[in-house]
Protein backbone atom coordinates (compact mmCIF):
# COMPACT_ATOMS: atom_id res chain seq x y z
CA UNK A 1 0.00 0.00 0.00
CA UNK A 2 2.66 2.38 0.59
CA UNK A 3 4.71 1.49 -2.13
CA UNK A 4 1.61 2.15 -4.48
CA UNK A 5 1.12 5.76 -2.87
CA UNK A 6 4.55 6.43 -3.20
CA UNK A 7 5.00 5.64 -6.66
CA UNK A 8 1.40 7.11 -7.46
CA UNK A 9 2.86 10.14 -5.97
CA UNK A 10 6.20 9.96 -7.59
CA UNK A 11 3.72 9.97 -10.83
CA UNK A 12 1.52 12.40 -10.27
CA UNK A 13 4.76 15.11 -9.10
CA UNK A 14 6.41 13.72 -12.57
CA UNK A 15 3.56 14.69 -14.99
CA UNK A 16 3.28 17.63 -13.13
CA UNK A 17 6.90 19.31 -13.77
CA UNK A 18 6.67 17.61 -17.22
CA UNK A 19 3.73 19.64 -17.97
CA UNK A 20 5.30 22.85 -16.51
CA UNK A 21 8.74 22.49 -18.17
CA UNK A 22 7.05 21.96 -21.19
CA UNK A 23 4.95 24.38 -20.94
CA UNK A 24 7.68 27.10 -20.27
CA UNK A 25 9.82 25.73 -23.04
CA UNK A 26 7.05 25.94 -25.59
CA UNK A 27 6.97 29.98 -25.14
CA UNK A 28 10.72 30.14 -25.74
CA UNK A 29 9.85 27.67 -28.75
CA UNK A 30 7.25 29.66 -29.99
CA UNK A 31 9.00 32.82 -30.32
CA UNK A 32 11.81 31.46 -31.52
CA UNK A 33 9.65 29.52 -33.88
CA UNK A 34 7.90 32.81 -34.73
CA UNK A 35 11.42 34.32 -35.30
CA UNK A 36 12.19 31.83 -37.33
CA UNK A 37 8.81 32.34 -39.72
CA UNK A 38 9.21 35.93 -39.82
CA UNK A 39 13.09 35.74 -40.91
CA UNK A 40 14.20 37.05 -37.26
CA UNK A 41 16.32 35.71 -34.69
CA UNK A 42 14.40 35.59 -31.53
CA UNK A 43 14.96 35.86 -27.46
CA UNK A 44 18.85 35.51 -28.26
CA UNK A 45 19.93 37.43 -24.90
CA UNK A 46 19.46 35.41 -21.85
CA UNK A 47 21.29 32.36 -21.49
CA UNK A 48 22.97 30.48 -24.18
CA UNK A 49 21.23 30.92 -27.27
CA UNK A 50 17.64 32.73 -25.31
CA UNK A 51 17.62 29.09 -22.91
CA UNK A 52 16.73 31.15 -19.82
CA UNK A 53 14.27 33.15 -21.19
CA UNK A 54 11.39 31.73 -19.66
CA UNK A 55 12.78 32.07 -16.39
CA UNK A 56 13.46 35.78 -17.02
CA UNK A 57 9.86 35.72 -18.17
CA UNK A 58 8.67 34.07 -15.00
CA UNK A 59 10.62 36.29 -12.96
CA UNK A 60 9.51 39.35 -14.42
CA UNK A 61 5.71 37.88 -14.14
CA UNK A 62 6.17 37.44 -10.50
CA UNK A 63 7.71 40.75 -9.63
CA UNK A 64 5.22 42.77 -11.34
CA UNK A 65 2.72 44.99 -9.32
CA UNK A 66 -0.57 42.89 -8.65
CA UNK A 67 -3.30 44.94 -9.56
CA UNK A 68 -6.79 43.70 -8.34
CA UNK A 69 -9.66 46.32 -9.49
CA UNK A 70 -12.08 48.31 -6.85
CA UNK A 71 -15.22 47.50 -8.50
CA UNK A 72 -14.25 43.52 -9.26
CA UNK A 73 -15.68 40.67 -6.96
CA UNK A 74 -12.51 40.09 -5.61
CA UNK A 75 -12.78 35.98 -4.47
CA UNK A 76 -14.18 35.27 -8.28
CA UNK A 77 -11.17 37.30 -9.59
CA UNK A 78 -8.78 35.47 -7.63
CA UNK A 79 -10.95 31.61 -8.21
CA UNK A 80 -10.77 32.22 -12.16
CA UNK A 81 -7.51 31.78 -13.08
CA UNK A 82 -7.08 29.10 -10.53
CA UNK A 83 -9.37 27.27 -12.30
CA UNK A 84 -8.38 27.59 -15.75
CA UNK A 85 -5.29 26.39 -14.78
CA UNK A 86 -6.13 23.49 -12.58
CA UNK A 87 -8.37 21.85 -15.40
CA UNK A 88 -5.62 22.77 -17.53
CA UNK A 89 -2.25 20.67 -15.81
CA UNK A 90 -5.48 17.38 -14.49
CA UNK A 91 -6.35 16.36 -18.16
CA UNK A 92 -2.48 15.03 -18.10
CA UNK A 93 -3.48 12.50 -15.39
CA UNK A 94 -4.92 9.86 -17.98
CA UNK A 95 -2.42 10.16 -20.76
CA UNK A 96 -0.26 7.03 -21.01
CA UNK A 97 3.23 8.01 -21.32
CA UNK A 98 5.31 5.42 -21.93
CA UNK A 99 4.88 1.20 -21.77
CA UNK A 100 4.63 -0.32 -18.56
CA UNK A 101 8.11 -0.90 -16.53
CA UNK A 102 8.98 -3.93 -14.61
CA UNK A 103 10.74 -3.62 -11.52
CA UNK A 104 11.39 -6.86 -9.89
CA UNK A 105 8.09 -8.42 -9.80
CA UNK A 106 6.17 -5.65 -9.87
CA UNK A 107 4.67 -3.73 -13.13
CA UNK A 108 4.25 -0.04 -12.98
CA UNK A 109 1.99 1.71 -15.36
CA UNK A 110 3.52 4.84 -16.55
CA UNK A 111 0.17 6.51 -16.34
CA UNK A 112 -1.37 8.41 -13.02
CA UNK A 113 -4.49 6.54 -13.68
CA UNK A 114 -6.19 4.25 -16.19
CA UNK A 115 -10.19 5.05 -15.66
CA UNK A 116 -12.48 2.78 -18.13
CA UNK A 117 -13.85 6.29 -19.05
CA UNK A 118 -10.58 8.23 -19.97
CA UNK A 119 -11.79 10.07 -23.43
CA UNK A 120 -15.36 10.87 -21.57
CA UNK A 121 -13.20 12.34 -19.00
CA UNK A 122 -10.70 14.18 -21.00
CA UNK A 123 -14.43 16.17 -22.96
CA UNK A 124 -15.57 16.66 -19.25
CA UNK A 125 -12.47 18.25 -18.30
CA UNK A 126 -12.16 20.43 -21.39
CA UNK A 127 -15.80 21.39 -20.50
CA UNK A 128 -15.15 22.47 -16.97
CA UNK A 129 -12.13 24.65 -17.87
CA UNK A 130 -14.50 27.26 -19.69
CA UNK A 131 -15.25 28.11 -15.66
CA UNK A 132 -12.33 29.31 -15.83
CA UNK A 133 -12.31 32.00 -18.59
CA UNK A 134 -16.19 32.88 -17.84
CA UNK A 135 -15.47 33.66 -13.97
CA UNK A 136 -12.38 35.22 -14.73
CA UNK A 137 -13.97 37.77 -17.36
CA UNK A 138 -16.85 38.78 -15.00
CA UNK A 139 -15.46 38.85 -11.98
CA UNK A 140 -13.36 41.64 -13.30
CA UNK A 141 -16.09 43.89 -14.19
CA UNK A 142 -15.16 45.51 -17.54
CA UNK A 143 -17.35 44.96 -21.00
CA UNK A 144 -14.69 43.71 -22.90
CA UNK A 145 -13.44 41.15 -20.49
CA UNK A 146 -17.18 40.01 -20.06
CA UNK A 147 -17.64 40.02 -24.05
CA UNK A 148 -14.19 37.73 -24.10
CA UNK A 149 -15.73 35.16 -21.58
CA UNK A 150 -18.89 35.28 -23.84
CA UNK A 151 -17.44 34.44 -26.93
CA UNK A 152 -14.79 32.22 -25.18
CA UNK A 153 -17.70 30.22 -23.79
CA UNK A 154 -19.61 29.62 -26.52
CA UNK A 155 -16.92 28.63 -28.63
CA UNK A 156 -15.72 26.27 -26.43
CA UNK A 157 -19.11 24.74 -26.20
CA UNK A 158 -19.85 25.09 -30.18
CA UNK A 159 -16.62 23.08 -30.57
CA UNK A 160 -17.01 20.25 -27.95
CA UNK A 161 -19.71 18.72 -30.33
CA UNK A 162 -17.92 17.70 -33.02
CA UNK A 163 -15.18 16.86 -30.89
CA UNK A 164 -17.34 14.58 -29.08
CA UNK A 165 -19.01 13.08 -32.33
CA UNK A 166 -14.77 12.43 -33.96
CA UNK A 167 -14.78 10.77 -30.74
CA UNK A 168 -17.37 8.51 -31.01
CA UNK A 169 -16.41 7.58 -34.31
CA UNK A 170 -12.49 6.75 -33.67
CA UNK A 171 -14.01 4.66 -30.70
CA UNK A 172 -16.14 2.85 -32.92
CA UNK A 173 -12.97 2.11 -35.08
CA UNK A 174 -10.41 1.52 -32.48
CA UNK A 175 -12.28 -1.08 -30.92
CA UNK A 176 -15.02 -0.01 -28.55
CA UNK A 177 -12.69 0.76 -25.65
CA UNK A 178 -13.27 4.43 -23.86
CA UNK A 179 -9.84 3.48 -21.69
CA UNK A 180 -6.73 5.67 -23.21
CA UNK A 181 -4.60 2.88 -22.43
CA UNK A 182 -6.09 0.18 -24.27
CA UNK A 183 -6.43 2.65 -27.42
CA UNK A 184 -3.18 2.89 -27.29
CA UNK A 185 -2.33 -0.68 -26.92
CA UNK A 186 -4.80 -1.33 -29.87
CA UNK A 187 -2.34 0.43 -32.19
CA UNK A 188 0.68 -1.32 -31.19
CA UNK A 189 0.51 -3.63 -33.50
CA UNK A 190 -0.79 -2.76 -37.01
CA UNK A 191 -2.21 1.01 -38.26
CA UNK A 192 -2.01 3.76 -35.83
CA UNK A 193 -5.82 5.08 -35.83
CA UNK A 194 -4.96 8.05 -37.88
CA UNK A 195 -5.34 5.58 -41.24
CA UNK A 196 -9.10 4.32 -40.73
CA UNK A 197 -10.00 7.88 -39.24
CA UNK A 198 -7.99 11.14 -41.35
CA UNK A 199 -10.94 12.62 -41.37
CA UNK A 200 -11.81 12.41 -38.00
CA UNK A 201 -8.49 13.43 -36.57
CA UNK A 202 -8.89 16.37 -38.93
CA UNK A 203 -12.23 17.63 -37.29
CA UNK A 204 -11.03 16.96 -33.81
CA UNK A 205 -7.48 18.99 -35.02
CA UNK A 206 -9.46 21.74 -35.97
CA UNK A 207 -11.75 21.50 -32.55
CA UNK A 208 -8.55 21.42 -30.05
CA UNK A 209 -7.30 24.03 -31.94
CA UNK A 210 -11.19 25.84 -30.57
CA UNK A 211 -10.37 24.51 -27.18
CA UNK A 212 -7.15 25.89 -26.70
CA UNK A 213 -7.96 29.22 -27.82
CA UNK A 214 -5.04 29.09 -30.24
CA UNK A 215 -5.03 31.21 -33.25
CA UNK A 216 -6.83 31.34 -35.60
CA UNK A 217 -9.49 31.03 -33.18
CA UNK A 218 -8.15 33.06 -30.46
CA UNK A 219 -10.94 36.01 -30.59
CA UNK A 220 -11.70 35.58 -27.13
CA UNK A 221 -8.26 37.80 -26.76
CA UNK A 222 -8.20 39.47 -29.70
CA UNK A 223 -6.99 42.61 -29.17
CA UNK A 224 -8.19 44.59 -32.30
CA UNK A 225 -11.62 44.30 -30.69
CA UNK A 226 -11.28 43.33 -27.06
CA UNK A 227 -7.96 44.83 -25.99
CA UNK A 228 -6.93 41.82 -24.00
CA UNK A 229 -10.35 39.70 -24.08
CA UNK A 230 -10.82 38.07 -20.81
CA UNK A 231 -7.73 39.13 -19.36
CA UNK A 232 -7.83 42.61 -19.80
CA UNK A 233 -7.85 43.32 -15.80
CA UNK A 234 -5.60 40.93 -15.10
CA UNK A 235 -1.85 41.80 -14.09
CA UNK A 236 1.40 39.91 -12.69
CA UNK A 237 1.31 36.00 -11.87
CA UNK A 238 -2.74 36.04 -12.66
CA UNK A 239 -2.37 36.72 -16.30
CA UNK A 240 1.18 34.20 -16.33
CA UNK A 241 -1.29 31.87 -15.14
CA UNK A 242 -3.73 32.51 -17.97
CA UNK A 243 -1.08 32.76 -20.64
CA UNK A 244 0.73 29.80 -18.72
CA UNK A 245 -2.38 27.60 -18.51
CA UNK A 246 -2.55 28.23 -22.34
CA UNK A 247 0.30 26.16 -23.09
CA UNK A 248 -0.46 23.85 -21.44
CA UNK A 249 -3.48 23.22 -22.75
CA UNK A 250 -1.48 23.15 -26.31
CA UNK A 251 1.03 20.58 -24.74
CA UNK A 252 -1.98 17.92 -23.51
CA UNK A 253 -3.89 18.44 -26.51
CA UNK A 254 -1.10 17.68 -28.43
CA UNK A 255 -0.47 14.80 -26.63
CA UNK A 256 -3.92 13.53 -26.54
CA UNK A 257 -3.87 14.22 -30.51
CA UNK A 258 -0.39 12.06 -30.62
CA UNK A 259 -2.35 9.42 -28.34
CA UNK A 260 -6.02 8.79 -29.83
CA UNK A 261 -4.34 9.03 -33.63
CA UNK A 262 -0.95 8.62 -34.03
CA UNK A 263 -0.39 5.61 -31.51
CA UNK A 264 1.02 7.57 -28.62
CA UNK A 265 4.07 5.59 -27.11
CA UNK A 266 4.20 2.73 -30.30
CA UNK A 267 6.13 3.65 -33.34
CA UNK A 268 6.63 1.75 -36.94
CA UNK A 269 8.72 -1.43 -36.34
CA UNK A 270 9.03 -1.00 -32.75
CA UNK A 271 8.92 -5.32 -31.99
CA UNK A 272 11.67 -5.59 -34.54
CA UNK A 273 13.56 -2.80 -33.35
CA UNK A 274 13.38 -4.33 -29.42
CA UNK A 275 14.01 -7.83 -30.34
CA UNK A 276 17.72 -6.51 -32.53
CA UNK A 277 18.53 -4.28 -29.55
CA UNK A 278 17.72 -7.27 -27.27
CA UNK A 279 15.37 -5.67 -24.82
CA UNK A 280 12.89 -7.87 -22.63
CA UNK A 281 9.58 -6.33 -22.22
CA UNK A 282 8.73 -4.63 -19.43
CA UNK A 283 12.23 -3.21 -19.62
CA UNK A 284 13.10 0.64 -18.78
CA UNK A 285 14.80 0.92 -21.52
CA UNK A 286 11.57 0.04 -23.66
CA UNK A 287 9.01 2.82 -21.63
CA UNK A 288 12.16 5.21 -22.68
CA UNK A 289 12.38 4.72 -26.08
CA UNK A 290 8.49 4.90 -25.83
CA UNK A 291 8.44 7.86 -23.75
CA UNK A 292 10.92 9.62 -26.56
CA UNK A 293 8.74 8.84 -29.54
CA UNK A 294 5.67 9.98 -27.81
CA UNK A 295 7.26 13.42 -26.62
CA UNK A 296 8.43 13.65 -30.54
CA UNK A 297 5.22 13.58 -32.04
CA UNK A 298 4.06 15.54 -29.24
CA UNK A 299 6.77 18.54 -30.13
CA UNK A 300 5.36 17.45 -33.88
CA UNK A 301 1.76 18.77 -32.95
CA UNK A 302 3.22 21.92 -30.79
CA UNK A 303 5.37 22.90 -34.17
CA UNK A 304 2.13 22.60 -36.18
CA UNK A 305 0.06 24.81 -33.37
CA UNK A 306 2.40 27.70 -33.74
CA UNK A 307 2.74 27.10 -37.44
CA UNK A 308 -1.03 27.63 -38.13
CA UNK A 309 -0.85 30.59 -35.40
CA UNK A 310 2.04 32.36 -37.41
CA UNK A 311 0.52 32.03 -41.23
CA UNK A 312 -3.46 32.20 -40.43
CA UNK A 313 -4.91 35.18 -40.21
CA UNK A 314 -7.91 35.55 -37.53
CA UNK A 315 -11.20 34.21 -38.05
CA UNK A 316 -14.54 36.48 -37.81
CA UNK A 317 -17.25 36.30 -35.20
CA UNK A 318 -19.58 34.61 -37.48
CA UNK A 319 -17.37 32.33 -39.99
CA UNK A 320 -16.35 30.65 -36.57
CA UNK A 321 -19.43 30.02 -35.88
CA UNK A 322 -20.61 29.54 -39.46
CA UNK A 323 -17.47 26.84 -39.29
CA UNK A 324 -18.42 25.01 -36.02
CA UNK A 325 -22.33 24.35 -36.72
CA UNK A 326 -22.79 24.19 -40.48
CA UNK A 327 -19.24 22.62 -41.86
CA UNK A 328 -17.62 20.85 -38.79
CA UNK A 329 -20.98 19.18 -37.55
CA UNK A 330 -22.56 17.72 -40.47
CA UNK A 331 -18.80 16.41 -41.61
CA UNK A 332 -18.36 14.72 -38.56
CA UNK A 333 -22.21 12.80 -38.69
CA UNK A 334 -20.81 11.99 -42.38
CA UNK A 335 -17.59 10.73 -40.63
CA UNK A 336 -19.54 9.03 -38.37
CA UNK A 337 -21.91 7.33 -40.61
CA UNK A 338 -18.90 6.74 -43.11
CA UNK A 339 -16.88 4.80 -40.13
CA UNK A 340 -20.18 2.36 -39.27
CA UNK A 341 -20.40 1.47 -42.69
CA UNK A 342 -16.15 0.71 -43.24
CA UNK A 343 -16.16 -0.78 -39.66
CA UNK A 344 -19.20 -3.38 -41.05
CA UNK A 345 -17.11 -4.37 -44.10
CA UNK A 346 -13.91 -4.90 -41.85
CA UNK A 347 -15.39 -6.98 -40.11
CA UNK A 348 -15.72 -4.97 -36.21
CA UNK A 349 -19.04 -4.27 -35.95
CA UNK A 350 -22.02 -7.54 -35.70
CA UNK A 351 -25.70 -6.80 -35.70
CA UNK B 1 -9.61 4.62 11.00
CA UNK B 2 -12.35 5.22 13.88
CA UNK B 3 -14.32 2.01 12.71
CA UNK B 4 -15.38 3.24 9.41
CA UNK B 5 -13.91 2.33 5.70
CA UNK B 6 -12.42 4.91 3.68
CA UNK B 7 -15.61 4.59 1.30
CA UNK B 8 -17.78 5.33 4.49
CA UNK B 9 -15.54 8.69 5.15
CA UNK B 10 -16.16 9.40 1.52
CA UNK B 11 -19.73 9.16 1.81
CA UNK B 12 -19.80 10.97 4.82
CA UNK B 13 -17.40 13.96 3.30
CA UNK B 14 -19.66 14.18 0.13
CA UNK B 15 -22.80 14.38 1.57
CA UNK B 16 -21.97 17.07 4.21
CA UNK B 17 -20.51 18.78 1.39
CA UNK B 18 -23.22 18.27 -1.19
CA UNK B 19 -25.50 19.55 1.14
CA UNK B 20 -23.59 22.02 2.50
CA UNK B 21 -23.53 23.47 -0.88
CA UNK B 22 -27.08 22.87 -1.44
CA UNK B 23 -28.04 25.38 1.23
CA UNK B 24 -25.47 27.97 0.14
CA UNK B 25 -27.13 28.09 -3.53
CA UNK B 26 -30.30 29.13 -1.53
CA UNK B 27 -28.99 31.18 1.03
CA UNK B 28 -25.91 33.05 -0.86
CA UNK B 29 -27.58 36.50 -2.44
CA UNK B 30 -25.51 36.71 -5.04
CA UNK B 31 -27.12 35.15 -8.15
CA UNK B 32 -23.83 34.26 -10.04
CA UNK B 33 -22.41 32.70 -6.92
CA UNK B 34 -25.20 30.53 -6.16
CA UNK B 35 -24.55 28.84 -9.65
CA UNK B 36 -21.29 28.23 -8.85
CA UNK B 37 -22.34 26.43 -5.64
CA UNK B 38 -24.90 24.77 -7.33
CA UNK B 39 -22.03 23.44 -9.83
CA UNK B 40 -19.88 22.04 -6.72
CA UNK B 41 -23.31 20.31 -5.88
CA UNK B 42 -23.30 18.56 -9.41
CA UNK B 43 -19.48 17.71 -8.31
CA UNK B 44 -20.02 16.13 -5.12
CA UNK B 45 -23.16 14.03 -6.56
CA UNK B 46 -20.90 13.23 -9.30
CA UNK B 47 -18.56 11.95 -6.17
CA UNK B 48 -21.82 9.74 -5.36
CA UNK B 49 -21.77 7.98 -8.39
CA UNK B 50 -18.43 7.46 -8.57
CA UNK B 51 -18.75 5.68 -5.07
CA UNK B 52 -21.55 3.41 -6.35
CA UNK B 53 -19.59 2.65 -9.10
CA UNK B 54 -21.39 4.34 -11.54
CA UNK B 55 -18.53 6.17 -13.22
CA UNK B 56 -20.01 6.60 -17.11
CA UNK B 57 -22.87 8.28 -14.92
CA UNK B 58 -20.97 10.40 -13.07
CA UNK B 59 -18.79 11.74 -15.98
CA UNK B 60 -21.80 12.13 -18.03
CA UNK B 61 -23.36 13.93 -15.49
CA UNK B 62 -20.29 16.65 -15.07
CA UNK B 63 -20.65 17.04 -18.95
CA UNK B 64 -23.82 17.71 -19.61
CA UNK B 65 -24.98 19.50 -16.00
CA UNK B 66 -21.97 21.14 -14.62
CA UNK B 67 -20.42 21.42 -18.55
CA UNK B 68 -23.27 22.30 -20.84
CA UNK B 69 -26.34 23.25 -18.47
CA UNK B 70 -25.00 25.33 -15.88
CA UNK B 71 -22.68 27.12 -18.66
CA UNK B 72 -25.91 27.93 -20.13
CA UNK B 73 -26.95 29.48 -16.66
CA UNK B 74 -23.75 31.55 -15.69
CA UNK B 75 -23.94 33.36 -19.21
CA UNK B 76 -27.60 34.17 -18.86
CA UNK B 77 -27.08 35.05 -14.85
CA UNK B 78 -23.93 37.27 -16.10
CA UNK B 79 -25.39 39.00 -18.98
CA UNK B 80 -28.62 39.91 -16.97
CA UNK B 81 -26.43 41.52 -14.43
CA UNK B 82 -28.11 40.47 -11.50
CA UNK B 83 -27.03 42.38 -8.35
CA UNK B 84 -27.46 41.74 -4.58
CA UNK B 85 -28.90 45.60 -4.62
CA UNK B 86 -31.08 44.92 -7.82
CA UNK B 87 -32.57 42.12 -5.85
CA UNK B 88 -36.68 42.48 -5.63
CA UNK B 89 -37.69 42.81 -1.66
CA UNK B 90 -40.73 40.66 -1.29
CA UNK B 91 -43.50 42.04 0.77
CA UNK B 92 -43.81 40.64 4.78
CA UNK B 93 -47.27 38.61 3.54
CA UNK B 94 -45.52 36.80 1.42
CA UNK B 95 -42.41 35.72 3.39
CA UNK B 96 -44.87 35.03 5.78
CA UNK B 97 -46.57 32.39 3.91
CA UNK B 98 -43.39 31.03 2.15
CA UNK B 99 -42.35 29.94 5.72
CA UNK B 100 -45.08 28.51 6.25
CA UNK B 101 -45.70 26.33 3.29
CA UNK B 102 -41.88 25.55 3.40
CA UNK B 103 -42.39 24.69 6.69
CA UNK B 104 -45.52 21.88 5.81
CA UNK B 105 -43.21 20.33 3.13
CA UNK B 106 -40.57 20.10 5.66
CA UNK B 107 -43.18 18.19 7.62
CA UNK B 108 -44.42 15.69 4.86
CA UNK B 109 -41.01 15.34 3.74
CA UNK B 110 -39.67 14.36 7.78
CA UNK B 111 -43.39 11.89 7.94
CA UNK B 112 -42.48 10.12 5.02
CA UNK B 113 -39.05 9.46 5.64
CA UNK B 114 -40.01 8.51 8.91
CA UNK B 115 -39.45 4.38 9.95
CA UNK B 116 -36.91 4.09 6.30
CA UNK B 117 -34.21 3.02 8.95
CA UNK B 118 -36.14 -0.43 8.89
CA UNK B 119 -36.24 -1.03 4.96
CA UNK B 120 -34.13 -3.79 4.30
CA UNK B 121 -31.91 -2.84 1.28
CA UNK B 122 -31.63 -5.51 -1.59
CA UNK B 123 -29.32 -5.22 -4.40
CA UNK B 124 -30.39 -6.25 -7.61
CA UNK B 125 -28.78 -7.30 -10.43
CA UNK B 126 -24.45 -6.93 -10.88
CA UNK B 127 -22.94 -3.96 -8.88
CA UNK B 128 -20.86 -3.56 -12.25
CA UNK B 129 -23.92 -1.90 -13.95
CA UNK B 130 -22.78 1.36 -13.83
CA UNK B 131 -19.82 1.05 -16.48
CA UNK B 132 -20.07 1.74 -19.68
CA UNK B 133 -20.29 -1.74 -21.52
CA UNK B 134 -23.04 -2.99 -19.27
CA UNK B 135 -25.01 -0.27 -19.44
CA UNK B 136 -24.58 -0.31 -23.17
CA UNK B 137 -25.49 -3.68 -22.96
CA UNK B 138 -28.64 -3.12 -21.44
CA UNK B 139 -30.09 -0.24 -22.58
CA UNK B 140 -29.92 -1.18 -26.25
CA UNK B 141 -31.09 -4.95 -25.77
CA UNK B 142 -33.31 -4.92 -22.56
CA UNK B 143 -34.50 -1.33 -22.66
CA UNK B 144 -34.15 -0.33 -26.01
CA UNK B 145 -37.87 1.01 -26.39
CA UNK B 146 -37.80 3.53 -23.41
CA UNK B 147 -34.20 4.33 -24.74
CA UNK B 148 -35.47 5.38 -28.53
CA UNK B 149 -38.17 7.20 -26.70
CA UNK B 150 -36.29 9.35 -25.00
CA UNK B 151 -33.96 10.40 -27.46
CA UNK B 152 -38.01 10.88 -29.94
CA UNK B 153 -38.36 13.70 -26.81
CA UNK B 154 -34.64 14.85 -26.51
CA UNK B 155 -35.48 15.19 -30.99
CA UNK B 156 -38.80 16.95 -30.09
CA UNK B 157 -37.22 19.61 -27.65
CA UNK B 158 -34.15 19.90 -30.12
CA UNK B 159 -36.38 20.89 -33.11
CA UNK B 160 -38.12 22.97 -30.62
CA UNK B 161 -35.44 24.95 -29.26
CA UNK B 162 -34.19 25.93 -33.14
CA UNK B 163 -37.83 27.11 -34.07
CA UNK B 164 -38.13 29.54 -30.95
CA UNK B 165 -34.77 30.85 -31.79
CA UNK B 166 -34.93 30.81 -35.66
CA UNK B 167 -35.24 34.56 -36.97
CA UNK B 168 -38.69 35.05 -38.44
CA UNK B 169 -37.75 35.27 -42.09
CA UNK B 170 -41.58 36.95 -42.73
CA UNK B 171 -41.18 39.93 -40.49
CA UNK B 172 -37.32 40.07 -41.77
CA UNK B 173 -38.43 40.22 -45.44
CA UNK B 174 -40.90 42.96 -44.92
CA UNK B 175 -38.57 44.88 -42.77
CA UNK B 176 -36.13 45.24 -45.64
CA UNK B 177 -38.78 45.78 -48.05
CA UNK B 178 -39.92 48.87 -45.72
CA UNK B 179 -36.26 50.69 -45.78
Amino acid sequence: MTAFLIYKALMCIGVFILCLAAAAYSTLWERKFAAFLQDRKGPSRAGWGGLLQPIADGVKMFMKEEIIPNVSNRSLFILGPCIFMITAVITSSVIPWAKPVMIGSHVYDLQITDINIGVIYLLGVASIGVYGIMIGGWASNNKFALLGAVRASSQMISYEIPMGIALIALIISSGGSLSLKEIVEGQDAGFANFVWQPLGFLIFFICALAETNRAPFDLPECETELVGGYHTEYSSMKLGLYLFAEYINMFISSAVLATLYFGGYNFPFAHELYEKLGLADGSVWISLIGFGVLIAKIFGFVCLFMWIRWTLPRFRYDQLMNLGWKTLLPLSLFNLALTVVVEFFRGNIHF
Amino acid sequence: MLGYTITQWLFGILSFLAIMFALMVVFTRNPVNSVLYLVLTFFCIAGHYLLLNAQFLAIVHIVVYAGAIMVLFLFIIMLMNLDADTEPQKHIGTRFIAGIVGGVLLFVMVGALRGAEQIQLVQTGSSQIGLVKNLGKVLFSEFLFPFEIASILLLAALVGAIMIGKRDTNINSKETTNS
